[in-house]
């Protein structure tokens, strides 16, 4: 189990090496990758031209991105035409605050809430029960972290650090009486435990995969169906949307779609599938009276149209957490951050430029590839980390490390430098033989490795 | 890549003369048995620039770089980098390295002419000898910039099969090791983690040697490896091909 949040560690080595010495986490997070790894390839495997479909998907989301306040204009002038509601938000303070004054309208004292990566991203959860409004995430994988009291560690699988047997005690936490570590006993109980909620919830809030301009619909993907109770039965649904989401029209909303399962979790297409163009109209059976979509900012607008701007092609598929070899050792808690993985490592530091913290999350790389190769829309991720750093290195906070790799660059840059630090490292590593504290980068790489 | 034989430049690489210098006369004894003439050898610089390049640091890199690129562009022919990171680096980040400097169609010019060693001696074979029974056997561990940038894959593994050494596949073999340049001394408790997936891997199913095209990865997985004195050996794939066609022997 995760430690407490009172002593997470600052750094990503600290946070990374807590995790480490987890066995059960680290298997978790070996089997799920695994097999969301395997599932991955078996089901582009079954498509004609699977390469072909990414460079054709990377070149649609960089049309997006060119027109993307035009096409946020088209989308949002169609959904008020069909009676719903869009809400402009800078960032995670307007966004929540907007959420909160809806919630406040209806006097809800219950929100049920889908699976939505934006509203981790403004900690959604914590303004709403500031405010005295019980939140219950219906996701399977949310609610067990939410019982867990700890944030996402997978983009599409949430609680992936989890067993069976983690999951059996937090749920008879719950409920205050045993449950069996059996999948289908778990299930049971989350099911009958989640339904009330949909029942008694005055809001519903969901998060949105995909918006289609042409028709003014949102476009909403999951496997359990509580996404669509959300979206449903509540008298109001509230959708948190990042405001690159947009896609031009169907045919881009199909291919997408069909991207995204496949990297995810290997189906051909999610079991669900929800288009809601608009509130419940007259002679509807069910449906909410109200729609709200809050288009989120939150720094993107700054990473559009700059180097960086692939990072916004993401379609959250998390198939570059599955590949990434440091991740698969670490989990997702390791990067102290909502998004983890090698589009969290870029994200974070992009969405948060200010903070040392999220910047350092480009050093969680080895710029190996793997992340690139599985993307369903090819973001050069590597290379974005790469950018990252160099964008840091003319920083203060990169001045030793700038210091120390211009000494050695005028060394290395004669023959006779060069000789002289081999001779020099010869006579060190005999120096060393034997010694189990060593200085500097030779202490670092003796830490667990013998010296060459 | 045309070019008359002995026009091949051999650049050892860093690595290869701090740590294992016999390995450069490897190589060039294997570029000279493929062209029937023997190389030269790089003068001058001594490093692709990559360690400062990958940490963000461009000046630094650049200096660098610049000193090798000043040894090479006196020369013509393939240069032959026994690395597919520092192949990587030089073939598709030294024209970021420079540009915009007065070097930066040097340094293009240079980029065209490098090639992967693995891949050049490939490029090289006839592929005419009789496949010779395997004697030993070996896994191939790829090396993330020739994989995924070079597509270095088959040609390691086909030149290995003519010189009767049979490959056995690992599940993970494309995954990374955990080296990444300074990586591996900035998060060392992840890196050594990474090692141990790839040798735990190995060990369960009974690999003795281990061969790569990276000299940075086998040092840190052989490092690991004999701090938990695990009975595995590492060798570059210079060090296992024969010139004379048999490396069954060399292993």
């Amino acid at each position: 189990m995760t430690a407490a949040v009172g002593s997470t560690p600052v750094t990503f080595l600290g946070r990374a090496e807590r995790d480490l010495r987890d066995d059960r986490l680290r298997a978790a997070v070996r089997n799920a990758t695994n097999l969301m790894s395997g599932s991955r390839l078996d089901a582009l495997a079954g498509l004609e031209d699977p390469d072909g479909l990414r460079d054709a998907a990377r070149t649609l989301r960089a049309g997006v991105m060119a027109e993307l306040p035009e096409l946020l204009d088209e989308w949002s002038t169609r959904f008020e035409a069909h009676g719903g509601h869009v809400h402009w938000a800078a960032d995670a303070a307007e966004a929540t605050a907007t959420v909160r004054d809806l919630v406040r309208a209806q006097q809800a004292r219950t929100v049920a809430k889908g699976k939505s990566m934006a509203s981790e991203e403004i900690h959604l959860n914590d303004v709403l029960e500031a405010d005295g409004v019980e939140v219950v995430e219906t996701d399977l994988g949310e609610f067990i972290i939410q019982l867990a009291g700890e944030t996402p560690s997978h983009i599409i699988a949430p609680a992936i650090h989890h067993d069976r047997y983690t999951v059996a005690d937090l749920f008879a936490a719950d409920g205050g009486h045993p449950v069996e570590a059996d999948i289908g006993a778990e299930a049971a109980y989350a099911q009958v435990r989640l339904r009330e909620s949909f029942l008694s919830a005055g809001v519903g809030v969901s998060g949105v995969n995909f918006a289609v301009a042409d028709t003014g619909s949102i476009c909403l993907i999951e496997n359990e169906g509580n996404g669509r109770m959300c979206t449903s039965v509540p008298k109001v649904h509230i959708a948190i949307m990042g405001m690159e989401r947009m896609v031009r029209d169907w045919s881009e909303l199909d291919v997408m779609l069909g991207l995204l399962a496949r990297s995810a979790s290997g189906q051909a297409l999610s079991v669900y599938t929800n288009i809601i163009t608009g509130p419940r109209r007259p002679g509807d059976v069910d449906g909410p009276d109200e729609v709200h979509v809050v288009v989120l900012d939150n720094g993107r607008s700054r990473i559009l149209g700059s180097a960086f701007q692939e990072a916004l092609h993401c379609i959250r598929c998390g198939a570059c957490l599955n590949a990434c070899p440091v991740y698969r050792q670490v989990g997702g808690h390791a990067y102290g951050s909502v998004y983890a993985g090698p589009i969290g490592a870029v994200l974070t530091p992009l969405l948060h430029q200010e903070d040392p913290a999220a910047r350092e999350l480009a050093e969680a790389s080895t710029l190996c590839g793997a992340c690139w190769e599985v993307c369903p829309v090819r973001i050069p991720l590597h290379d974005l980390l790469l950018q990252l750093r160099q964008r840091d290195a003319g920083t203060d906070a990169g001045r030793a490390r700038r210091l120390g790799f211009t000494g050695w660059s005028w060394l290395w840059s004669t023959r006779a430098g060069f000789s002289a630090s081999t001779q020099l490292g010869r006579l060190g590593r005999r120096l060393a033989r034997g010694r189990t504290r060593l200085p500097g980068w030779a202490g670092k790489w003796a830490e667990g490795r013998e010296l060459p | 890549m045309s070019s008359a034989a002995g026009e091949a430049v051999v650049f050892p690489t860093c690595l290869v003369e701090q740590l294992r210098p016999e390995l450069a006369g490897t190589c060039e004894a294997l570029v000279a048995a493929a062209d029937g003439v023997a190389p030269r050898t790089a003068h001058g610089g001594a490093c692709c620039g990559q360690p400062a390049w990958n940490a963000g640091f461009t000046a630094a890199a650049r200096r660098v770089a610049g000193a090798t690129l000043r040894g090479l562009r006196r020369t013509n022919g393939p240069i032959v980098v026994p690395s597919g990171s520092c192949a990587t680096m030089m073939q598709r980040h030294w024209p970021d390295v420079f540009a915009g400097t007065s070097h930066e169609a040097e340094a293009r010019a240079v980029a065209g002419r490098v090639v992967e060693l693995a891949t050049y001696l490939d490029a090289r074979s006839p592929h005419d000898a009789a496949p010779s029974p395997a004697a030993t056997t070996v896994t191939v561990h790829d090396s993330c910039h020739g994989l995924r940038e070079l597509g270095v894959k088959a040609q390691p593994r086909r030149l290995l099969a003519e010189q009767g050494v049979e490959v056995v596949e690992s599940e993970g073999a494309e995954r990374c090791c955990g080296f990444g340049g300074t990586f591996c001394v900035k998060l060392p408790a992840v890196s050594v983690a990474m090692a141990d997936d790839r040798l735990d891997e190995w060990t369960a199913s009974g690999i003795e040697t281990v061969v790569g095209g990276d000299l940075s990865c086998l040092v840190h997985l052989e490092g690991r490896a004999r701090r938990r004195s695990l009975p595995l050996r590492f060798r570059h794939l210079a060090e296992v091909l024969r010139p004379s066609g048999d490396a069954s022997a060399n292993r």
